[in-house]
């Protein structure tokens, strides 16, 4: 195929992703799979106290195992001395405990590294990590957020004084982007004609359970010391251990090959890469570390974990004129790379797609002496959308104003945008309510209303409950500047180059790293586009240090959204420096030619030259305009101005079987508009996998710790995931208003399924079970939950009359209009 | 997969693998499909010195009729259970039940004659194994003895299998004609029981004359339920009278209490779920 009968535009187009043979056959390597000569093996010892000072630590059995090479202690290693970076310090006086890389005189929690084995085979390092006998005098753990913030209590961190790492405050009176919440919810309490609404909501502690679990591998042999790393951030990880270990920084090369899986999961600089590289350095061997399923889940950091108060003031006829929001996050026993940024990033999502005249944002990070917490797809986000998207229903039903009739009336309307929020993030587009209009009729929402109806009226065992969440998100992390201000730790740039090789084909080096979203057969779209050049044509190269010396990597749905940018300007540049050449090369003034389909023609003539024909031309470089260099290879750098903000309506049916409790999804209708869509067929696999991870969050997954501190889903079989049996075929479409901050018109795409779905989840089992008193359940919702919430309520509120449960918006529960007070201190 | 080392023999005869396991000593063990002893040894909860692994025994393996009984292999797998079709006519709650088994993977490796003898209380073949009065053979060093099921399960993980036993067939009675229903609650598919009722019933013009359930998880091992059975019998079949005489399912158990369900709860479950699987065994 040449370039000049290249016939269909591939963005747009539904590809099959180009990455999936090598990945569903098995051949790739993933970390674990790099052979190396000479390759030794490591396992690591770990605490299973969660606060406990090291009194001991015999290493003598373990070293007499035939096989083992070396038995290391902290401080055997310089391990203890490390501090691993936190690249997020939120406020000026935020409190950062020394985060080793292995444990020397104190545990924080349980899991937490104390020595390691390093031997011939994983299995002779495992054997022997089980002989090492390690003294510890445990202390009393720290579990509690708010018991953790008062005063006497038992410290995680002695030498901080104080279990509080931060308090983050936005207030937009101060801001000057709004009124002040605190004096719009007084008035609001004096007022006859507004209601100010309390409620306190639970986010779960939860894991992101990546496919593959992490593995790191450490070559110290040659020039440049080598590290393969099941990582999201090659680039970050790099500068990182640079500036951590003080090593320079041209003599380090990270390499993520493929990597299954991340989810936020995988944004880190793990304690265990640096053990992996001080073990390597140390003995000048290549080493290798895998973790188990189990080590994945007790010391990967763990994601959410907030306690939400929510207070919201509001006029009887549902205009909100205030909301506050006080947050207490849990940060675990240290800081993860950004994790007590996570948190703050929900402070421009309270607001979310509403118009709020006053707000008030105040977190308060916590340490306790658990696994910590980081990013976890959406980090900060969904826990905002979850916040407000329930809050939502219950001013709705405070009201008796239908729940969807309630968002309308605060929304932005699409005539609005641009529109600057009272969080100061200016929303560039938007069409709230085309795609509420497409995914309520998609649903069919009066039948169901109408089903849910009937049900009641004949008491079937298996009750019908609605939920919506009408969510926006920013994302396309992000611009820079935004991040300086918010004093987080690198840019938000990303960069591409396009070598443009002698044959006409492209190499792509992308700074953004791949784990599973589809990104060869993404860019490859793009840049076939762009350059008129065949799909198949195109090679992505990425994740190596090396060959993509400079980029932020993925998370925070930027891939696209920015790293796709740098992409489209790299190819602009290519044809720019291609142009003077293919002038010469057709004879002609560089003002008469055109860029179209990928060939340079001469305008009102059928002469032309394409771009293969220019790339072997520079090849050559026989014959080329003086004063300029044979070269058409471009680089470019994409700092964007603005995030993208991704919409949609999701709406989601529950059948409640009142007898067992259990929830069974009965429908699932979301229509996401993220702008300009490349792929449609990455775009659905995003978002099914989006709902599938939000969805869990409401009803199946839990990392909760016992009363001294064990985590109690160490393994898969305590850690509730669903499966596809458990889950329904969701119904997805797309509206699009694209984007104005980026020429492809692109929103992200990679978080939004999970932020949107917990909400209107748990709306729906809520919605289903308020007929008997129920004010709210905690997630998950288990059928153990729902059962007991169903059952205590019986005894105390007994069912509404059928008149008020019957009818629809006034059907969420009209019976419960001392929710507010029953749900002062917690939910059941 | 790391577990600690152990030797590991692959017999071809039961004779060779009751002698394997008489001389192997006290931290003997015998690999079946390895449902549950694989993550046994994955997650190091145990350190046998040597794996006796079951699956080079031929006999061991298929469905065959006896007079009036039908012959399940111990190393016969579910899905092989699933598909049969002798099962299927005579013993369908076995069937049933093991449709509900993990996953499709999971059942191409697991087997009968393991799941049992691993007697995990939430497991899911016990319950129907009880309910339908089979007979479990074991042979040892001194020859093969027939236990009732009755009498086979004796605590959680523990049964009436000597420490130099092999089970090496389940002995079904016909059920030829009788209706059946395994009602499983859990909270994913691939979990496992936090209850669940087996159970089998035979209709005859309108009216019940015969049922057997069990129950699983709400003890350390399978219970029988008597009282509901016993309740049935004789009546007409209406979901009125199939809720009545669930109500006593819970009679003579004692479920345990964790994070997915209080006692309390686990006992209203099996009154719900029994009435459940009698109205659908029955439809």
């Amino acid at each position: 195929m040449t370039t000049m009968d290249r016939p269909v535009q591939e963005i747009g187009r539904d590809r099959r992703r180009k990455e999936d043979r090598r990945l569903i056959t098995g051949r790739t390597r993933w970390t674990d799979n790099q052979a190396i000569t000479g390759l030794l093996h490591i396992s690591i010892v770990r605490s299973p106290f969660a606060h406990a000072d090291i009194k001991g630590i015999d290493t003598s059995a373990a070293k007499q195992v035939p096989g083992v090479v070396g038995v290391y202690t902290a401080a055997d290693l310089g391990a203890d001395a490390v501090q691993l970076p936190c690249a997020w310090p939120i406020t000026k006086d935020m409190k950062a405990p020394q985060r080793p890389a292995l444990a020397g005189g104190r545990v924080n929690f349980a899991g937490e590294g104390v020595a390691v084995v390093v031997a011939r085979s994983a299995a002779i390092a495992k054997d022997a990590a089980e002989l090492i006998e390690v003294d510890y005098a445990e202390l009393d753990p720290v579990l509690d957020m708010e018991e953790a913030l008062k005063e006497g209590a038992t410290l995680v961190h002695p030498e901080l004084g104080t279990n509080e790492n931060a308090q983050w405050v936005f207030d937009s009176g101060e801001a000057g982007s709004g009124g002040s919440a605190a004096e719009a919810i007084a008035k609001a309490e004096k007022a006859d004609d507004q209601v100010v609404v309390r409620r306190r909501f639970r986010q779960q502690r939860l894991v992101p359970v990546f496919m593959e679990p992490r593995s790191t591998v450490v070559d110290p042999t040659g020039e440049q010391l080598v590290m393969w790393s099941s990582t999201q951030i090659p680039h970050i990880l790099k500068t990182m251990l640079a500036l951590t270990l003080g090593l320079p920084e041209n003599k380090v090369r990270v390499i993520a090959p493929d990597v299954g899986g991340g989810f936020g999961g995988k944004i880190a600089v793990a304690p265990e890469e640096v053990v992996t590289l001080l073990v390597a350095r140390k003995l000048g061997k290549p080493v290798k570390w895998t973790e188990t399923r189990s080590e994945s889940l007790l010391t990967a950091h763990h994601g959410r974990d907030q306690i939400q108060d929510l207070t919201v003031s509001v006029t009887r006829d549902g205009k909100i004129t205030g909301l506050d929001v006080k947050l207490i996050a849990d940060m675990g026993a240290y800081l993860g790379l950004v994790g007590p940024g996570v948190p703050i990033l929900g402070a421009f999502m309270f607001n979310a797609i509403y118009k709020i005249p006053a707000y008030r944002f105040d977190c308060t990070n916590v340490f306790t002496t658990k696994t910590l917490t980081d990013a976890y797809r959406g980090a900060g986000r969904p826990e905002a959308t979850f916040g407000i998207e329930r809050m939502m229903d219950e001013v709705a039903l405070e009201l008796g104003i239908e729940p969807m009739e309630l968002r309308k009336r605060n929304w932005i309307s699409h005539e609005e945008f641009p529109f600057t929020t009272v969080s100061t993030l200016t929303y560039d587009t938007g069409n709230y309510e085309a795609a509420t209009d497409q995914a309520m009729a998609m649903f069919d929402y009066a039948g169901l209303r109408r089903e849910q109806d009937e049900r009641r009226k004949r008491g079937d065992v298996k009750q019908l409950g609605i939920g919506i969440s009408t969510f926006t998100e920013m994302c396309g992390l992000a611009p820079s500047r935004v991040l300086g201000s918010l004093d987080y730790g690198a840019g938000g740039w990303e960069t591409a180059s396009i070598r443009m090789l002698p044959t006409g084909k492209a190499e792509v080096v992308v700074g953004v790293s791949p784990h599973g979203q589809g990104h060869e057969t993404a860019f490859s779209q793009i840049v076939a586009d762009k350059l008129g050049i065949p799909f198949d044509d195109v090679e992505i190269l990425h994740g190596d240090t090396q060959s993509s010396y400079r980029g932020l990597d993925t998370y925070g749905s930027r891939s696209l959204a920015v790293g796709g940018i740098a992409m489209v300007k790299a190819a602009e540049k290519v044809i720019e420096k291609a142009k003077p050449i293919a002038a010469h090369m057709l004879e002609a003034s560089e003002d008469d030619l055109e860029f179209t389909a990928g060939k340079f023609g001469v305008k009102g003539t059928d002469k032309g030259v394409g771009i293969a024909d220019v790339a072997l031309a520079v090849f050559a470089a026989h014959d080329y305009p003086e004063g300029i260099e044979p070269d058409i290879d471009a680089h470019a750098t994409f700092d964007p101005e603005n995030f993208s903000f991704p919409h949609g309506t999701h709406l989601c049916a529950v059948e409640v079987d009142t007898e067992t409790g259990f929830v069974q999804l009965h429908r699932y209708v979301c229509v996401d508009d993220v702008g300009t869509v490349i792929n449609p067929l990455i775009v659905e696999g995003q978002v099914h996998g989006g709902l599938a991870q939000g969805i869990a969050q409401a009803l199946y997954e839990e990392a909760p710790y016992d009363e001294s501190g064990t985590l109690l889903s160490g393994t898969l079989v305590d850690y509730t995931l669903p499966s596809a049996a458990d889950l329904i075929s969701f119904d997805t479409a797309n509206t699009s208003t694209p984007s104005t901050t980026n020429p492809l018109g692109v929103k992200g795409v990679g978080e939004a399924g999970t932020i949107a779905s917990t909400p209107a989840v748990v709306n729906a089992v809520l919605d289903a079970v308020r007929q008997y008193g129920v004010a709210d359940i905690d997630m998950p919702t288990t059928p153990f939950r729902v059962w007991t919430a169903i059952n205590s309520a019986k005894g105390t509120a007994g069912r509404g009359d059928e008149a008020n449960v019957a009818s629809p918006g006034a059907g969420l529960g009209s019976n419960v209009k001392d929710s507010s007070v029953k749900n002062q201190g917690g939910a059941l | 997969m790391i577990p600690a080392s152990f030797d590991y023999v692959r017999p071809t005869t039961v004779g060779e693998a009751v002698q394997a396991l008489s001389d192997g000593g006290d931290d003997a063990k015998l690999l079946a499909g390895g449902q549950s002893f694989i993550p046994v040894l994955r997650l190091r909860m145990g350190d046998p010195s040597l794996v006796v692994d079951l699956g080079g025994i031929a006999e061991l393996r298929g469905v065959r009729e006896e007079g009036d009984a039908i012959v399940v292999g111990a190393m016969t797998t579910h899905h092989d259970v699933t598909r049969d079709e002798l099962l299927g006519r005579h013993v369908a709650l076995i069937a049933e039940a093991t449709r509900t088994v993990a996953d499709p993977q999971v059942r191409h490796r697991g087997t009968l004659g393991g799941a049992l003898a691993h007697a995990d209380p939430a497991g899911d073949l016990a319950a129907p194994t009880l309910a339908l009065d089979a007979e479990l053979v074991v042979v040892g060093p001194s020859g093969e003895r027939r236990v009732p099921a009755s009498e086979f399960f004796e605590d959680y993980f523990t049964t009436a299998i000597g420490p130099t036993e092999i089970l090496t067939a389940i002995r079904f009675p016909k059920y030829t004609g009788w209706g059946a229903r395994y009602e499983k609650f859990n909270r994913v598919a691939q979990a496992w029981s936090i209850v669940a009722v087996a159970a089998t019933v035979k209709v005859d013009g309108g009216k019940i004359t015969d049922a057997r359930i069990g129950l699983t998880n709400m003890a350390g091992t399978p219970v029988r339920a008597r009282g509901v059975e016993s309740a049935l019998v004789g009546q007409s079949m209406s979901e009125e009278t199939v809720r009545a005489a669930a109500q006593a399912a819970a009679e003579g158990t004692s479920p345990t209490s964790d994070a997915d369900a209080g006692s309390d709860y686990r006992e209203h479950l099996a009154r719900v779920l029994t009435g459940r699987a009698v109205l659908a065994a029955a439809g």
